[in-house]
């Protein structure tokens, strides 16, 4: 009842761990696939290694997380080893790229197309680190175009584009990067960035001060940017943003989203999140007399 | 209802030097944590780093040796220097049923262990404690373990108790008598020794296993030991979890999750 396809990606559900949670290594990674996610991320890879941002990384308020983890990963080298096989797992992998123009990202994907991923995804939308998404002004129709493009060139893989939904007009950037060959959008990235600060102190409790924010806080704002999407572009979209139950990822896939993101819900439930949320869905499904998850993608257009 | 997880500040009420290389800080903060469990302790502006606390509930402490920038730092601060604490996080030792305990701590690995000392005394289970140090300077909460344990001091110079290791100690005991279980903090290797010591004797052990801490709630993935969170699903692991490892007393993953041979 709940399998899908996404950009021919067999999935026994559609819920994708979102890139940057777990997903540092292969045991995350296994982990993630135990509690029941159909397809999984992993955390972006750089062409060199980064420490990311000092501690505290993250900070969950009262609706949600911030976080500046500053894209810390072993980088290409380490990566090519940790992800060399990955005949253990049984559900799809996403592989994730990040850089800071066009020709580095496509350097990246040329090595990743040894890899066995089953797509690349590229996020050109992170709001905390300097010289990387929308720091290195890859928010833009223009910069989403060039690297996509670069990007394509090097990789038969389904290639994903992750958008930032803290752009006003996101649909310009989603249509650049469709027309530039993308495979997919994943909408989207953290909103923001936010803050939060220790009031005794008065110092921000991010060290690098600023946040992006995920969670329960920014669904609705996730729901309202792929229902628009969806009316924007033909290739297939990841709703991803503050999805923690069944009821939630039915939402998106209302919306218009064929598949669903799942992150900061693990920070309330655990890996385990991904089973909980499947078997919710299956009970609206079954419920409401639907027989699949494809007739509900873009009801909410109808 | 839903509730926030991110450091809050308070001014450090009391700083004791408890060895040479080793300072308690003293809150004004209250948490309830049970042993074995940790808090991550922020210098503001700086950075944050896993903690055990050594006094819980109404007056909160934690024990720190000094062995890297963070440290370095935080010895620097001042009584009224403020300090953000969040946590409680992961999942302690447990206890429940024992009547015969032997703890085994080494170097500052005593910080993760102290409570749990305490916390057993309380429900009358005897203890026999184990404490490795490099040298007699170096003996940690010799008072507070004397009033409610056996001490067993290991020295690797010889200059307090046993020359030798955790384990010379540990093995003796073994031989000696039946605990229900053996908990130890310290060095990896140190426990790696522990762990083969008490797969000998066939008895039941668990381990305070430390790994690098960034979110400390289950999100980043860094901290990970084979399948496991070390921060949700540790850090206290069982002798038969910690068996099964590929990864334990083997290899870490780094800051940038670069994993490293230990």
């Amino acid at each position: 009842m709940l399998e899908t396809s996404f950009c021919g990606l067999k999935m026994q559900n559609p819920l994708i761990l979102a890139s940057g949670v777990l997903g540092v290594n292969k045991n995350n990674l296994l982990r993630a696939e135990h509690g029941g996610a159909g397809a999984l991320t992993i955390k972006s890879i750089s062409l060199e290694p980064r420490e990311g941002h000092k501690n505290p990384i993250t900070a969950v308020f009262e609706c949600g997380m911030l976080n500046a983890v500053g894209y810390s990963n072993p980088g290409l080298k380490e990566a090519m080893k940790e992800f060399a096989d990955l005949s253990e797992f049984s559900v799809p992998i996403i592989g994730s790229i990040t850089a800071g123009n066009a020709e580095e990202f496509a350097s990246l994907a040329k090595e990743f197309e040894k890899l066995s991923f089953s797509a690349l995804e590229l996020p050109l939308s992170c709001p905390h680190t300097p010289g990387f998404g929308l720091l290195a002004g890859q928010g833009t129709p223009e910069a989403t175009k060039a690297i996509t493009e670069a990007v394509r060139k090097e990789t038969r893989k389904p290639l994903i584009v992750k958008i930032s939904p803290s752009i006003p007009n996101i649909a310009e950037i989603a249509i650049a990067a469709e027309k530039a060959g993308a495979d997919a959008i994943n909408c989207g990235n953290t909103l923001g960035p936010g803050m939060i600060i220790d009031i005794n102190s008065g110092k921000p409790v991010l060290h690098f001060k600023v946040g992006g924010v995920s969670g329960p806080a920014i669904r609705p704002i996730i729901v309202r940017c792929v229902f628009d999407l969806y009316q924007s572009v033909k290739i297939p979209i990841i709703g991803l943003g503050g999805v923690m139950n069944g009821r939630d990822a039915i939402e998106m896939l209302q919306a218009g989203a064929s598949a669903v993101g799942v992150g900061t819900a693990i920070h309330y439930d655990g890996p385990e999140v991904f089973g909980k949320i499947s078997k919710e869905m299956e009970a609206w499904i079954k419920a409401h007399k639907y027989k699949s998850v494809q007739e509900l993608v873009g009801i909410a257009h109808k | 209802m839903p509730t926030s997880d991110y450091p809050v500040s308070y001014p450090i009420k009391k700083i004791v030097s408890e060895t040479p290389s080793i300072k308690t800080f003293y809150l004004d903060s209250e948490i309830s944590s049970s042993p074995g469990q940790f808090v991550m302790v922020w210098i503001p502006g700086f950075d944050e780093k896993p903690f055990a606390l050594t006094k819980n509930g109404k007056e909160i402490a934690i024990t720190a040796k000094k062995r890297g920038a963070f440290t370095e730092k935080l010895f620097s601060l001042k009584e009224g220097s403020l300090l953000g604490i969040r946590g409680p996080y992961g999942k302690g030792f447990e206890f429940k049923g024992a009547k015969k305990a032997c703890i085994v701590a080494g170097g500052i690995g005593m910080a993760a262990v102290i409570l749990l000392a305490e916390e057993m005394a309380k429900k009358k289970i005897k203890i026999d404690f184990v404490q490795a140090c490099r040298c007699k300077e170096e003996v940690l909460f010799e008072k507070r373990i004397g009033k409610i344990a056996k001490l067993h001091v290991a020295t690797d110079d010889g200059s307090c108790g046993v020359k030798g290791n955790a384990c010379t100690v540990l093995e003796k005991l073994l031989k000696e008598k039946k605990f229900d279980c053996v908990y130890c903090c310290g060095p990896e290797p140190m426990m790696v020794s522990v762990l083969a010591l008490c797969n000998k004797f066939k008895a039941p052990a668990q381990f305070a296993v430390e790994r690098y801490m960034k979110c400390a709630h289950g999100i980043c993935g860094n901290c990970s030991l084979d399948e496991h969170l070390c921060c949700k699903d540790g850090p206290v692991f069982a002798r038969e979890q910690l068996g099964k490892s590929k990864e334990f007393g083997k290899t870490h993953y780094e800051k940038s999750g670069k994993k490293t041979v230990i």
